[in-house]
Protein backbone atom coordinates (compact mmCIF):
# COMPACT_ATOMS: atom_id res chain seq x y z
CA UNK A 1 0.00 0.00 0.00
CA UNK A 2 1.48 3.35 -1.06
CA UNK A 3 1.64 6.50 1.04
CA UNK A 4 -1.12 8.08 -1.08
CA UNK A 5 -3.52 5.26 -0.23
CA UNK A 6 -2.68 5.43 3.47
CA UNK A 7 -3.27 9.20 3.45
CA UNK A 8 -6.71 8.62 1.93
CA UNK A 9 -7.49 6.01 4.59
CA UNK A 10 -6.37 8.47 7.31
CA UNK A 11 -8.67 11.13 5.84
CA UNK A 12 -11.61 8.70 5.80
CA UNK A 13 -11.01 7.58 9.39
CA UNK A 14 -10.41 11.12 10.61
CA UNK A 15 -13.63 12.26 8.93
CA UNK A 16 -15.54 9.40 10.55
CA UNK A 17 -14.24 10.31 14.04
CA UNK A 18 -15.15 13.95 13.37
CA UNK A 19 -18.66 12.99 12.21
CA UNK A 20 -19.13 10.71 15.20
CA UNK A 21 -17.98 13.52 17.50
CA UNK A 22 -20.48 15.95 15.99
CA UNK A 23 -23.28 13.39 16.36
CA UNK A 24 -22.37 12.66 20.00
CA UNK A 25 -22.00 16.36 20.83
CA UNK A 26 -25.55 17.21 19.78
CA UNK A 27 -24.26 20.00 17.55
CA UNK A 28 -25.88 18.52 14.43
CA UNK A 29 -29.14 19.83 15.88
CA UNK A 30 -29.58 23.48 14.84
CA UNK A 31 -32.02 24.08 17.71
CA UNK A 32 -29.27 23.17 20.18
CA UNK A 33 -26.78 25.52 18.52
CA UNK A 34 -29.35 28.33 18.55
CA UNK A 35 -29.80 27.55 22.27
CA UNK A 36 -26.13 28.45 22.73
CA UNK A 37 -26.23 31.54 20.52
CA UNK A 38 -29.38 32.83 22.25
CA UNK A 39 -27.54 34.31 25.21
CA UNK A 40 -30.56 36.41 26.20
CA UNK A 41 -32.88 33.38 26.32
CA UNK A 42 -32.65 30.03 28.11
CA UNK A 43 -28.94 29.75 27.46
CA UNK A 44 -27.57 26.26 26.72
CA UNK A 45 -23.77 26.35 27.20
CA UNK A 46 -23.19 22.92 25.59
CA UNK A 47 -21.43 24.32 22.50
CA UNK A 48 -18.73 25.83 24.73
CA UNK A 49 -18.07 22.33 26.15
CA UNK A 50 -17.77 20.94 22.60
CA UNK A 51 -15.25 23.58 21.53
CA UNK A 52 -13.51 23.33 24.89
CA UNK A 53 -13.26 19.54 24.59
CA UNK A 54 -11.83 19.84 21.09
CA UNK A 55 -9.28 22.48 22.15
CA UNK A 56 -8.34 20.38 25.19
CA UNK A 57 -6.93 17.88 22.66
CA UNK A 58 -5.75 20.13 19.82
CA UNK A 59 -3.88 22.80 21.81
CA UNK A 60 -1.38 20.40 23.45
CA UNK A 61 -1.38 18.03 20.45
CA UNK A 62 -0.49 20.80 17.98
CA UNK A 63 2.35 21.99 20.23
CA UNK A 64 3.88 18.51 20.00
CA UNK A 65 3.04 17.99 16.32
CA UNK A 66 4.63 21.28 15.19
CA UNK A 67 7.94 20.29 16.75
CA UNK A 68 8.19 17.92 13.81
CA UNK A 69 9.60 19.11 10.49
CA UNK A 70 6.92 17.17 8.65
CA UNK A 71 3.89 15.05 9.46
CA UNK A 72 4.13 11.25 9.47
CA UNK A 73 2.96 11.11 5.84
CA UNK A 74 3.85 13.87 3.33
CA UNK A 75 4.21 17.55 4.24
CA UNK A 76 2.39 20.19 6.28
CA UNK A 77 0.04 22.44 4.32
CA UNK A 78 -0.71 25.45 6.53
CA UNK A 79 -2.05 28.95 5.77
CA UNK A 80 0.74 31.51 5.45
CA UNK A 81 -1.44 34.65 5.60
CA UNK A 82 -0.91 36.56 8.85
CA UNK A 83 -2.82 39.81 8.33
CA UNK A 84 -6.28 40.39 9.72
CA UNK A 85 -7.90 41.94 6.64
CA UNK A 86 -11.34 43.01 5.42
CA UNK A 87 -11.95 39.66 3.74
CA UNK A 88 -11.41 37.76 6.97
CA UNK A 89 -13.64 40.13 8.93
CA UNK A 90 -16.37 40.47 6.28
CA UNK A 91 -16.45 36.76 5.45
CA UNK A 92 -16.60 35.76 9.10
CA UNK A 93 -19.41 38.28 9.73
CA UNK A 94 -21.45 36.93 6.78
CA UNK A 95 -20.84 33.38 7.97
CA UNK A 96 -21.97 34.35 11.48
CA UNK A 97 -25.23 35.81 10.16
CA UNK A 98 -25.97 32.61 8.21
CA UNK A 99 -25.02 30.50 11.22
CA UNK A 100 -27.32 32.51 13.48
CA UNK A 101 -30.23 32.37 11.02
CA UNK A 102 -30.09 28.59 10.57
CA UNK A 103 -28.14 27.13 13.50
CA UNK A 104 -25.99 25.28 10.94
CA UNK A 105 -22.30 25.65 10.24
CA UNK A 106 -20.67 23.46 7.54
CA UNK A 107 -19.76 20.30 9.53
CA UNK A 108 -23.04 19.84 11.40
CA UNK A 109 -25.03 20.52 8.21
CA UNK A 110 -23.26 17.69 6.36
CA UNK A 111 -23.58 15.32 9.33
CA UNK A 112 -27.28 16.21 9.75
CA UNK A 113 -27.96 14.82 6.26
CA UNK A 114 -27.84 11.31 7.78
CA UNK A 115 -30.62 11.57 10.42
CA UNK A 116 -32.52 13.96 8.14
CA UNK A 117 -33.00 11.05 5.73
CA UNK A 118 -35.49 9.77 8.30
CA UNK A 119 -36.75 12.99 9.87
CA UNK A 120 -37.07 15.27 6.81
CA UNK A 121 -34.27 15.80 4.34
CA UNK A 122 -35.59 18.89 2.51
CA UNK A 123 -34.45 21.77 4.77
CA UNK A 124 -31.04 20.19 5.45
CA UNK A 125 -30.44 19.37 1.78
CA UNK A 126 -31.56 22.89 0.80
CA UNK A 127 -29.06 24.38 3.26
CA UNK A 128 -26.18 22.17 2.09
CA UNK A 129 -26.96 22.81 -1.61
CA UNK A 130 -27.14 26.58 -0.99
CA UNK A 131 -23.90 26.41 1.03
CA UNK A 132 -22.07 24.64 -1.81
CA UNK A 133 -23.57 27.21 -4.24
CA UNK A 134 -22.30 30.03 -2.01
CA UNK A 135 -18.81 28.50 -2.08
CA UNK A 136 -19.01 28.16 -5.88
CA UNK A 137 -20.12 31.80 -6.22
CA UNK A 138 -17.11 32.88 -4.16
CA UNK A 139 -14.74 30.78 -6.28
CA UNK A 140 -16.26 32.31 -9.43
CA UNK A 141 -15.95 35.90 -8.17
CA UNK A 142 -12.50 35.74 -6.56
CA UNK B 1 -30.74 25.61 30.80
CA UNK B 2 -33.15 22.73 30.36
CA UNK B 3 -31.27 21.14 27.46
CA UNK B 4 -27.75 21.53 28.84
CA UNK B 5 -25.78 18.33 28.05
CA UNK B 6 -22.19 19.02 29.17
CA UNK B 7 -20.97 15.40 29.21
CA UNK B 8 -22.00 14.42 25.69
CA UNK B 9 -20.82 17.85 24.54
CA UNK B 10 -17.40 17.29 26.10
CA UNK B 11 -17.08 13.73 24.75
CA UNK B 12 -18.13 14.87 21.26
CA UNK B 13 -15.65 17.74 21.48
CA UNK B 14 -12.82 15.39 22.52
CA UNK B 15 -13.58 13.20 19.47
CA UNK B 16 -13.53 16.27 17.19
CA UNK B 17 -10.20 17.30 18.72
CA UNK B 18 -8.82 13.79 18.27
CA UNK B 19 -9.83 13.78 14.60
CA UNK B 20 -8.25 17.22 14.06
CA UNK B 21 -4.99 16.18 15.79
CA UNK B 22 -4.86 12.90 13.84
CA UNK B 23 -5.26 14.61 10.46
CA UNK B 24 -2.50 17.11 11.33
CA UNK B 25 -0.06 14.56 12.79
CA UNK B 26 -0.44 12.01 10.01
CA UNK B 27 -1.38 14.02 6.89
CA UNK B 28 -0.32 17.57 7.82
CA UNK B 29 -3.75 18.94 6.89
CA UNK B 30 -6.20 21.20 8.73
CA UNK B 31 -9.57 19.61 9.48
CA UNK B 32 -11.56 22.64 8.33
CA UNK B 33 -14.91 21.51 6.99
CA UNK B 34 -15.69 24.57 4.84
CA UNK B 35 -12.34 24.21 3.08
CA UNK B 36 -12.71 20.45 2.74
CA UNK B 37 -16.26 20.55 1.32
CA UNK B 38 -15.52 23.60 -0.86
CA UNK B 39 -12.30 21.99 -2.03
CA UNK B 40 -14.37 19.23 -3.63
CA UNK B 41 -15.43 21.82 -6.21
CA UNK B 42 -11.84 22.51 -7.24
CA UNK B 43 -11.45 19.50 -9.55
CA UNK B 44 -7.75 20.18 -9.91
CA UNK B 45 -4.63 19.01 -8.17
CA UNK B 46 -4.05 16.27 -5.66
CA UNK B 47 -6.12 17.71 -2.79
CA UNK B 48 -9.54 16.55 -3.97
CA UNK B 49 -9.18 12.85 -3.09
CA UNK B 50 -8.53 13.18 0.63
CA UNK B 51 -11.26 15.82 0.93
CA UNK B 52 -13.76 13.45 -0.67
CA UNK B 53 -12.67 10.71 1.73
CA UNK B 54 -12.96 13.00 4.76
CA UNK B 55 -16.45 14.11 3.67
CA UNK B 56 -17.51 10.48 3.17
CA UNK B 57 -16.10 9.81 6.65
CA UNK B 58 -18.27 12.55 8.17
CA UNK B 59 -21.38 10.81 6.81
CA UNK B 60 -20.13 7.34 7.84
CA UNK B 61 -19.37 8.57 11.37
CA UNK B 62 -22.91 9.91 11.70
CA UNK B 63 -24.28 6.65 10.28
CA UNK B 64 -22.19 4.63 12.76
CA UNK B 65 -23.66 6.66 15.61
CA UNK B 66 -27.19 5.95 14.41
CA UNK B 67 -26.50 2.22 13.98
CA UNK B 68 -24.72 1.79 17.33
CA UNK B 69 -27.15 3.78 19.46
CA UNK B 70 -30.15 2.48 17.53
CA UNK B 71 -31.62 5.96 17.48
CA UNK B 72 -31.74 8.99 15.22
CA UNK B 73 -30.12 12.09 16.70
CA UNK B 74 -32.42 15.10 16.51
CA UNK B 75 -32.26 17.73 13.77
CA UNK B 76 -34.78 20.42 14.63
CA UNK B 77 -35.06 23.11 11.96
CA UNK B 78 -37.15 26.01 13.22
CA UNK B 79 -37.07 28.33 10.20
CA UNK B 80 -38.63 28.12 6.75
CA UNK B 81 -37.01 26.95 3.53
CA UNK B 82 -36.22 30.46 2.13
CA UNK B 83 -34.33 31.31 5.33
CA UNK B 84 -32.42 28.01 5.15
CA UNK B 85 -31.41 28.73 1.54
CA UNK B 86 -30.34 32.31 2.36
CA UNK B 87 -28.41 31.06 5.41
CA UNK B 88 -26.72 28.35 3.34
CA UNK B 89 -25.58 30.91 0.76
CA UNK B 90 -24.22 33.18 3.52
CA UNK B 91 -22.40 30.30 5.24
CA UNK B 92 -20.88 29.00 1.99
CA UNK B 93 -19.83 32.41 0.66
CA UNK B 94 -18.80 33.79 4.05
CA UNK B 95 -16.64 30.84 5.09
CA UNK B 96 -14.73 30.97 1.82
CA UNK B 97 -14.29 34.75 1.89
CA UNK B 98 -13.18 34.44 5.52
CA UNK B 99 -11.02 31.33 4.89
CA UNK B 100 -12.69 29.08 7.45
CA UNK B 101 -15.50 28.13 9.78
CA UNK B 102 -16.05 26.78 13.29
CA UNK B 103 -13.66 23.87 12.73
CA UNK B 104 -10.84 25.43 10.68
CA UNK B 105 -10.71 28.71 12.62
CA UNK B 106 -12.47 27.75 15.87
CA UNK B 107 -10.68 24.48 16.63
CA UNK B 108 -7.58 24.07 14.44
CA UNK B 109 -6.74 27.76 13.99
CA UNK B 110 -7.05 28.65 17.66
CA UNK B 111 -4.91 25.61 18.53
CA UNK B 112 -2.26 26.95 16.12
CA UNK B 113 -2.54 30.24 18.07
CA UNK B 114 -3.32 31.99 14.77
CA UNK B 115 -4.31 35.61 15.36
CA UNK B 116 -6.48 35.51 12.21
CA UNK B 117 -8.40 32.50 13.51
CA UNK B 118 -8.93 33.98 16.97
CA UNK B 119 -10.29 37.20 15.42
CA UNK B 120 -12.44 35.25 12.91
CA UNK B 121 -13.93 33.12 15.69
CA UNK B 122 -14.82 36.19 17.77
CA UNK B 123 -16.40 37.85 14.71
CA UNK B 124 -18.55 34.91 13.58
CA UNK B 125 -19.59 34.10 17.15
CA UNK B 126 -20.50 37.74 17.73
CA UNK B 127 -22.37 38.02 14.43
CA UNK B 128 -24.28 34.80 15.10
CA UNK B 129 -25.25 35.84 18.66
CA UNK B 130 -26.38 39.24 17.36
CA UNK B 131 -28.35 37.59 14.53
CA UNK B 132 -30.19 35.28 16.95
CA UNK B 133 -30.88 38.19 19.27
CA UNK B 134 -32.23 40.42 16.49
CA UNK B 135 -34.24 37.76 14.66
CA UNK B 136 -35.69 36.28 17.86
CA UNK B 137 -36.45 39.36 19.90
CA UNK B 138 -36.46 42.56 17.95
CA UNK B 139 -38.21 41.58 14.72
Amino acid sequence: MGIGTIRLAVALFSGAVFGLGLAVSGMADPAKVIGFLDVAGEWDPTLAFVMGGALLVTVPAFRLIFRRRRPVLGDFDLPSEKRVDARLLGGSALFGVGWGLSGFCPGPAVVALVPALATGIVPVLAFVAAMVAGMAIYERLF
Amino acid sequence: MEDFTPLSGLVGGLLIGLSTAMLMLLNGRIAGISGIVGGLLARKGSEVGWRAMFTAGLLLGALAYVLVTGGIFPVTVEVGLPVMVAAGLLVGFGTHLGSGCTSGHGVAGIARLSRRSIVATLVFMGAAILTVFVSGRVI
